[in-house]
């Protein structure tokens, strides 16, 4: 029997469509094990960059590998430890906020007194040449957070000048600013409640 | 199919965007700058061509009654394979280019070169109609990205070297300095006004060589 008489009977084709499917997944199944090893190296070395961002000066742990789960109002939040001669000397979690048109993912560096280390937008989807000044590649806006805590400016002033605060708001912009401060106030405290096990020295916590 | 008309189909009579208006959903979505859409449209000319190859290669076995599943089916592999590999050893290409691979799978002129060219088609005129229209779709985007990122924000190819490299850094232009930014360009509705005055411009501009060679005909067509 030709190929063209083949072709054109039922058999043939489920058979030809499940050996298609069978072989590029045995493809798919290969390639993907050969990236995995790559790929999660390359996502670590993201991660380890945007903590070094918010997290200045030099610590001699894995930050990676010294983590902790935080319950927090949406959800659970990864805590990277950096510690110095055992000690914890500052903690990096993201914190998310609801901007303008999604949710902005920051990641936030706390040192042990409760102080920022760094602020930074990880991911977002803002209008761009408006909201995306949040970005350092656009605008210097988010250094401003830099040395500030939940006392210095005081709470009624965790705001952008718009609502009464002391952050900037920009022409055109004040949802993405607004959220961005939220998120960062709310981080902050949620640091203040939490500040015992994410710095591991809860009672009882041998960590 | 002789080579010649290959390039001439995939590079302007039968452009992806500009004639057979395919894909233009990644179109508007990506060319918001030169540097998106140069990236967009390398990509899409490297799954292109392979697909079209692929596809060329196993087209005797394919029946038609599922050859629509079946080339999918390839093709979405085959995207998926270029996602993985650039994520684990070009990582930093990746993260210029990650958001774009996932969208290929859903070009539909991928699919319709597959259909239309590469099923009827032996291997090395399939390649060459790949690589053309690849490089069509590139060059459309480029010039779409490129209108769009002028007027929107006075630059030509910002961060090209994040695409390129380092050693391209000098594409990177600030043709309008101190421009305060024209935003309708760069948001979508800027994509649909420059794509409708670029299309404007090539109909014209084939109206009126189809007019002159009208006129060129003419007389020899009395002489004989």
């Amino acid at each position: 029997m030709n190929l063209q008489a083949l072709r054109a009977r039922l058999s043939y084709q489920t058979l030809l469509l499940g050996s298609v499917v069978l072989l590029t997944s045995g493809a798919l199944a290969l390639a993907s094990r050969t990236t995995e090893a790559d790929i999660q190296a390359a996502a670590a070395r993201d991660l380890k960059q945007s903590l070094a961002q918010v997290l200045p000066g030099q610590y001699d742990n894995d930050l990676l590998k010294d983590t902790v789960m935080i319950a927090a109002p949406d959800g659970e939040v990864t805590v990277y430890r950096a510690r110095r001669a055992g000690k914890v000397e500052a903690v990096v979690f993201q914190t998310v906020g609801r901007g303008y048109a999604g949710p902005i993912v920051c990641i936030m560096g706390v040192a042990r007194d409760g102080q920022l280390l760094g602020v930074r937008v990880l991911k977002h989807t803002e209008t761009p040449g408006l909201g995306d000044k949040i970005e350092p590649a656009k605008d210097p806006w988010i250094y401003e957070f830099k040395g500030k805590s939940l006392g210095d400016p005081s709470a009624d002033k965790w705001a952008v000048k718009k609502d009464g605060g002391v952050f900037d708001q920009f022409a055109g912009a004040t949802i993405t600013p607004r959220a961005v401060v939220r998120a960062v106030k709310s981080g902050l405290e949620l640091f203040a409640r939490e500040k015992p096990r994410m710095l591991g020295e809860a009672k009882g916590d041998q960590s | 199919m002789s080579y010649a008309r290959i390039a001439k189909d995939g590079l302007w009579d039968n452009n992806v965007v500009f004639a057979q208006m395919l894909a233009l959903c990644p179109t508007l979505a990506v060319t918001g700058s030169a540097t998106n859409g140069l990236g967009m449209g390398l990509a899409t000319t490297a799954v292109l061509l392979a697909s079209n190859m692929l596809i060329s290669a196993v087209r005797h076995l394919v029946s038609d009654e599922v050859r629509i599943p079946v080339y999918i089916v390839l093709i979405a592999t085959l995207v998926t394979l270029v996602d993985m590999g650039l994520n684990a050893w070009a990582h930093e290409l990746y993260k210029v280019l990650g958001l774009f691979i996932a969208l290929i799978v859903v070009n539909c002129a991928i699919l319709g070169r597959a259909e239309s060219f590469a099923s009827k088609s032996p291997v090395l005129e399939s390649a060459a109609d790949g690589l053309m229209m690849g490089l069509g779709f590139t060059a459309a985007l480029v010039a779409i990205g490129g209108v769009r990122e002028i007027l929107g924000s006075g630059t030509l190819f910002a961060n090209a070297h994040l695409l390129l490299g380092e050693g391209f850094a000098f594409l990177e232009l600030t043709l309008i300095p101190e421009y305060r930014g024209y935003l309708l360009m760069i948001l979508p509705p800027g994509g649909f006004l420059v794509v409708g005055f670029l299309l404007a411009g090539k109909r014209l501009l084939d109206r009126r060589r189809a007019a002159r060679a009208e006129i060129e005909a003419v007389p020899q067509a009395a002489v004989s």
